[in-house]
């Protein structure tokens, strides 16, 4: 037993020694590079999509060394792993902003973390990049979010379902998982398809907790909401694992797209890698890129990253091209300032545009939120999207949606003069919180 | 394997007898030029539509193909010859590309070549509309009805003149029956007086929603008294059947949620409920088969069909040598020391849970259904259950049983009870009973590692399988009564049956929340479960 002790505390010390080794390594480069924060879980549940992001931002790094770094110097990416624990990201973000002293940080996936991180970063006056879709209603001035805001993915679904094109649609089924992204679209949603002329007796909303596996009876009851005679439609906010359960119980029931079809906001490439499409052709998911867009830019980026990963069968998603959008935004916003100081960087960013990945092009506005294209797929048999319908031009992100009546009066502009996420229009007064 | 080379023969043959026919009898036969035209180019949806209207009137065998193909989105254009063809996925991920017309094999291309011709859910359902005009002529009775049915919203006099044609020669009673539905439903749109009337009396009988909706619909606009009253009672009648059908479709949605509960539940029956083990890790143990499924589809992949069968004896040794491992190493170290087995078993369940991520990756792993788990069991147009659920209610039970008559019935039956009710006795009786709650543990895993064949079927498999489950089979088991394995089985079926009438009423969140509040003071009252054990083996 004494031996044993002995052992570990032998490699403890060893273990103690390289650690600090290390450190005193990065403390000897930290001079002559610009640190990269990297915020994404890489174990626990948020693991499975958080994961892939975190490479991104490895190869987008990579990439920029290769030619060069920014400012002439090479950039180095710091990984924490916040563990898919909320808490544990406000700590991870205090960790890199303060002790690993980053410049920017490239993190979060639900709306929870960024939630936890925000006055952290707030208070050390940190630079985040956001890049999942999520249901808006804030916009912080340390925050910069290149995924979509609502108006940028489920009202042009709606839009699209309610066309003669998308089916004519006027019964529709909110389904989503039970937390804050759901509830909040699915609010927007219900007040948007109300403006629209849509009864309360056509909509049904339904919630189901995290990693709902058993879908029997929602599936029957959509089914039977379905059969009503009216041309019905699923919005789905189901968020994560729920989703393969979901889709098999629809094909084993016989749910197929003409006559329901499902429309996704949280359902991509990558969630679709763990499952047989083909009952599922048809279905439809609205985001801002699909990895079947025709574009040079896309077709380089699919290369580099199946080189990177080194798996010729590796899937690429929108908050990827989120990704990407975001860190070449700070790359060249970083260029443009001429330092890393985040509040000229961020100065610098706004009006911003670098290439997306679908043929045009992604501006930063005042608002800290996108202009970009609404793309809306549908599933394919081999687990890609084709893509059936697209919003002509961008369309700009609207941190405070129009369709809540209290929301609809506050707008962000972070630049001169308002200076303010939460402005009221009415009152002319800034609420003072930073989102 | 061998039968799709001679379904494709035979498709081959046909087609050329067809060309043959078509070359003699139609000289001025004009598939491949201007009706299909539009297909070649970047055309909107309505002047896709169009083609499909056109080649529906033509009505020849030929375009039927290229209908069906497109439907199922194997209609390809070659980008540089601008040249319509069919194609199917190779292995390889290549497309094997075939003439449109003659089924002539026309190479292999890569996916960048071909462009597929477009298709959404509108053009999908004009497609059904339009194949169900040949369908109609079909061998198979199924495909018959289909096609009927398919047609119900899009009654014209063709079809109809049709139908009639076709009730005067059907023999199928099924075919018959959904001949009744189109024609009286026709009647019942266009007829007047006693006919409109006798036309409800008979659409009463049937369950197809389409039925439902168009007599609820035509409630709203009519004026005459009399028919008002006869809709509102045919709509009376089949609301009430419905719901007979939906307590019905309740009762099994509750048995197949318990027979998942069950499956969860039972290997810890073992470990935790006859051994008194607590242990954490029995989720990692069901994710340890559902990935050994994974593995053994992706080793031999032309045999998904018989893969559950191989994968489940594979999944009981892996996931049994697993657990027997973990006894020898760790629990043996802890019996008596309840809350340090907690911790130790939640660590192990930790570390195979990244042990998985790191060797296969954290993303989900896709475990194929065979095809004869998919669809559904259709009884009526009202009610209809599902293949894989019906096929692991059964499953479950099975191993219930064989469980059940592996303790009782059993030399290492009688001795796991004896070792679990008195060490010291059985030890001094020979028994060796260091082995014996190896294997008892190894036991408990295997069977949790067979559940996890049966829900990889279910629900996705990747690290975090098995912590979905835990809670349940805890819940579960302690329900139940600990050491009771008909407790186990009732408390199982009961909470899924009661979580599935309370989940259309409450919803899928406060339906679990009613149920656990339930189980906590069901214990209050009685702490030993349902089915307690009694007599001096509790005191030992």
């Amino acid at each position: 037993m004494k031996t044993k002790i002995k052992k570990i505390s032998r490699s403890l010390i060893w273990a103690s020694v390289a650690t600090a080794s290390l450190s005193f390594s990065a403390m000897t480069q930290a001079a002559d590079t610009i640190k990269v924060g990297v915020l994404h879980s890489l174990s626990g549940t948020m693991a499975i999509s958080e994961t892939t992001l975190k490479d991104t931002v490895l190869m987008m790094v990579e990439e920029q060394n290769k030619n060069g770094g920014i400012l002439g110097k090479k950039l180095e990416a710091v990984v924490v792993d916040p563990a898919s624990d909320w808490p544990l990201f406000a700590e991870k973000a205090r960790e890199l902003l303060v002790k690993e002293k980053v410049d920017v940080i490239f993190g979060g996936w639900t709306s929870v973390s960024r939630k936890s991180v925000l006055p952290v970063v707030e208070e050390l006056n940190g630079l985040m990049f956001y890049p999942v879709q999520y249901e808006g209603e804030e916009s912080s001035k340390n925050v910069f979010y290149t995924g979509a805001a609502p108006n940028q993915q489920a009202i042009p679904a709606v839009d699209y379902l309610m066309s003669e094109e998308g089916g004519s649609v006027d019964r529709f089924v909110l389904a989503g998982t039970d937390y804050v992204y759901p509830r909040t679209t699915n609010k927007i949603l219900e007040s948007y398809l109300k403006a629209k002329g849509i009864k309360d007796a056509d909509i049904m909303i339904n919630y189901t907790p995290f990693g709902h596996s058993d879908w029997q009876t929602i599936v029957s009851d959509i089914k039977k909401f379905g059969n009503a005679g009216k041309k019905t439609a699923v919005i789905s906010t189901i968020n994560g694992d729920a989703n393969v359960p979901f889709y098999k119980e629809l094909g084993n029931q016989g749910v197929s797209a003409e006559d329901i079809p499902v429309i996704a906001f949280s359902v991509g490439e990558e969630e679709l890698s763990g499952i047989d499409t083909g009952p599922l052709v048809g279905h439809l998911a609205a985001w801002n890129y699909f990895m079947s867009a025709e574009s040079d830019a896309n077709d380089e980026f699919i290369d580099a990253w199946q080189a990177f990963i080194k798996d010729e069968d590796r899937v690429s998603n929108d908050p990827m091209e989120a990704t990407y959008i975001g860190f070449n935004m700070w790359a060249e916003a970083v260029e443009k300032a001429g330092t890393t100081d985040v509040d000229d960087v961020r100065s610098a960013m706004y009006g911003i545009s670098v290439p997306n990945l679908t043929g045009g092009t992604a501006v930063m506005n005042t608002n800290h939120h996108l202009t970009k294209p609404v793309l809306i797929g549908e599933i394919q048999d081999d687990g890609q999207f084709e893509i059936v319908w697209e919003t002509k031009g961008g369309v700009i992100g609207d941190a405070w949606t129009d369709f809540l009546p209290e929301s609809s009066k506050i707008v962000a502009d972070w630049s001169a003069p308002v200076q303010c996420g939460n402005y009221n229009l009415e009152t002319g007064v800034c609420s003072g919180q930073n989102y | 394997m061998n039968q799709s080379v001679s379904q494709l023969i035979q498709r081959l043959l046909g087609s050329m007898l067809l060309l043959l026919l078509l070359l003699v009898s139609q000289p001025g036969f004009s598939l491949t030029t201007d009706k299909l035209e539009p297909l070649l180019k970047k055309s909107t949806w309505s002047q896709l539509e169009q083609v499909v209207i056109s080649l529906t009137n033509e009505g020849s065998d030929a375009s039927q193909t290229v209908l069906e193909h497109w439907l199922n989105g194997r209609l390809f254009v070659v980008k540089k010859q601008k040249q319509l063809v069919y194609a199917e996925k190779t292995p390889e991920k290549k497309y094997r590309i075939y003439d449109l017309l003659s089924s002539d094999e026309l190479g292999t291309v890569k996916k960048r070549a071909l462009k597929k011709v477009r298709i959404n859910n509108q053009l999908r359902s004009v497609l059904k509309t339009a194949l169900a005009s040949w369908d109609l002529k079909s061998k198979n009775p199924d495909t018959r009805k289909k096609a009927i049915y398919a047609s119900l919203k899009t009654l014209d006099n063709k079809t109809l003149n049709a139908f009639h044609v076709m009730r005067a020669n059907e023999k199928n009673k099924k075919v018959l029956s959904a001949l009744d539905v189109a024609l009286s439903l026709h009647t019942f749109q266009t007829a007047k007086g006693a006919a409109q009337l006798e036309a409800i009396h008979v659409l009463t009988d049937f369950n197809h929603p389409y039925v439902r909706s168009e007599l609820a619909a035509s409630l709203a606009d009519t004026s005459s008294t009399e028919l008002a009253q006869s809709i509102r009672v045919a709509l009376a009648e089949i609301d009430q059947r419905q719901q007979y059908y939906g307590m019905a479709e309740s009762v099994f949605f509750g048995l197949s949620l318990g027979s998942v509960l069950l499956l969860s539940a039972i290997g810890l029956a073992i470990t935790f409920g006859v051994m008194g083990v607590i242990n954490m890790a029995h989720g990692e143990m069901m994710m340890l088969g559902a990935y050994t499924t994974f593995v053994i589809q992706s080793v031999f992949p032309n045999l998904i069909d018989q893969s559950l069968f191989i994968a489940i004896p594979m999944a009981f040794l892996v996931a049994g040598a697993a657990g027997v491992l973990i006894e020898r190493l760790v629990i043996r170290h802890l019996y008596g020391r309840p809350l340090e087995t907690l911790l130790a078993t939640f660590g192990i369940s930790l570390i195979l849970q990244q042990a998985v991520r790191t060797i296969f990756s954290p993303l989900n792993q896709e475990v194929a259904t065979p095809s004869w788990m998919s669809g559904s069991w259709i009884i009526n147009e009202a009610l209809s259950l599902t293949w894989n659920r019906l096929y692991i209610v059964g499953f479950s039970l099975l191993i219930f049983f064989a469980l059940l008559f592996v303790m009782r019935y059993t030399r290492f039956g009688l001795n796991i009870r004896a070792v679990t009710q008195n060490r010291a006795m059985a030890s001094s009786m020979g028994i060796p009973t260091g082995k014996m709650d190896a294997l008892t543990f190894g036991l408990g895993s295997g069977i949790a590692g067979v559940a996890g064949v049966a829900l990889s079927q279910l629900t996705n498999v990747g690290p975090n399988l098995g912590q979905n489950y835990i809670i349940d089979s805890f819940m579960v088991v302690v329900f139940g009564g600990v050491g009771s394995l008909w407790g186990t089985l009732v408390a199982a079926m009961g909470l899924g049956v009661v979580n599935k009438f309370l989940e259309p009423w409450a919803g899928a969140v406060v339906a679990k929340i009613l149920v656990l509040v339930f189980i906590i003071l069901f214990i209050q009252k009685r702490p030993r479960g349902l089915f307690a054990l009694k007599g001096r083996a509790v005191e030992g």
